[in-house]
């Protein structure tokens, strides 16, 4: 039963190779969406191309209907998976500051990666600024530190808080990205660059 | 002996339809669900979601450690990261990262991609882009500090178990960048 590794109390390094091999796959695939074209992700906030989020909401909602499926026939026990704990202060100000990090350097950290991979300088240059970054957290956090802190509400699901089940707020997720999709279709055809996407 | 040079010539015009002609990026919609069983392995394997930032923070925690060995030993912050192992790279995220450089080296390799590169419009010159993709790097990873992840890690990884952080992150993010797209327009259009 899932998560295999929790249960199995596998040893430190199989974990470590799982991650690995679990990395090959994200890497592979984020190349394979051309998010190692900083050129194709910016597309997403000018419209000429919205690959972002056609893979961004296809991967969320395959991986919301996999995980729900698993647990309906008893292969994973989704209380050990980690739920990410929400601080709001910290998840909006940090959000804001990716989003202006975001279309100043053309990659978010995983993009970056997958296109220094296949060998954009732009991307070292983006990862360099990014290890910046991390440091300059890390200096300054006793400064930044109550903002990191604030309004802590726990691991809490969305579902909850709407009060409705998982399945009925997956469905409802599943509508949302269909309408988006058709937006994003729309827009590529209205903000087209064939001369950037021609490039890319 | 006519049948190897035969074998020859085929090896060689597959290594060159491999690594040399540029193939198209793959249906968004077929990349996204890919994506979505790599994660879905993770949280059934690991019991966790994927993530991106946490892995370049676990090497600058190392660095500063075998830079400057006093300062994280009187930094609450540093010094968390030494109790457990004493060793930050010996991480399920650090082995992730590591994996997805081999992992998009592959799929470069195999669709005709690789090349050393400066990516950006005609108009933008080399310096002007990497002055922004290095600012760029610092504001995206200093944010991802403070909201607990990135696109990856507290985005994708957050939404796909329901949770609030993760939609939350994921609107400030885009919705950010939205705003801030029309600032930065002619870096990119």
């Amino acid at each position: 039963m899932g998560p295999i590794l929790i249960h199995s109390d596998a040893s430190t390094w199989i974990n470590l190779l799982t991650g690995f091999l679990i990395g090959i796959g994200f890497g592979f695939a984020l190349e394979q969406a051309g998010f190692s074209s900083s050129r194709k992700l910016a597309g997403m906030f000018y419209g000429y191309d919205t690959t972002v989020l056609k893979v961004f909401f296809t991967a969320a909602i395959v991986a919301m209907i996999g995980s729900q499926l698993l647990k309906f026939f008893g292969l994973i026990d989704m209380d050990l998976v980690f739920v990410n704990h929400y601080y709001p202060y910290a998840a909006i100000t940090g959000g804001v500051i990716m989003g202006a990090g975001f279309v100043m350097g053309g990659f978010c950290p995983g993009t970056g990666i997958s296109a220094f991979s296949i060998g954009k300088m732009d991307a070292l240059v983006f990862l360099i600024g990014g290890f910046v970054g991390a440091f300059l957290f890390a200096e300054t956090f006793p400064l930044i530190q109550k903002l990191y802190m604030a309004g802590y509400k726990g691991p809490v699901k969305l579902s909850e808080s709407l009060g409705v089940s998982d399945g009925v707020f997956i469905f409802l997720v599943i509508i949302v990205a269909l309408v988006m999709f058709w937006l994003a279709e729309k827009a590529e055809v209205k903000f087209k660059r064939p001369d950037i996407t021609s490039e890319l | 002996m006519g049948s190897l040079i035969h074998i020859q010539k085929f090896l060689q015009l597959t290594i060159i339809n491999l690594l040399v002609i540029r193939k198209p990026y793959m249906n968004p919609y077929m990349a996204g669900v890919i994506l979505g069983v790599v994660l879905l392995a993770a949280m059934f394997l690991s019991g966790r979601g994927l993530g991106a930032s946490g892995g370049l923070k676990y090497c600058v925690v190392s660095i500063v450690g075998a830079v400057d060995a006093d300062h994280v030993a009187q930094s609450p912050y540093y010094s968390k990261y030494f109790e457990d192992s004493g060793k930050p790279l010996k991480n399920w995220l650090v082995f992730e990262i590591l994996g997805m450089v081999v992992g998009g080296f592959i799929s470069g390799a195999l669709s005709g991609r690789l090349g050393f590169k400066v990516e950006k419009p005609a108009h933008v010159s080399n310096r002007r882009r990497l002055l922004f993709a290095f600012l760029g790097g610092i504001l995206f990873v200093y944010g991802a500090q403070l909201a607990r992840g990135c696109t990856s890690g507290a985005a994708l990884s957050g939404m796909a178990v329901l949770s609030v952080a993760g939609f939350v992150t994921m609107i400030a993010i885009f919705g950010s960048a939205y705003l801030f797209a029309w600032f930065f327009r002619k870096n990119w259009i």
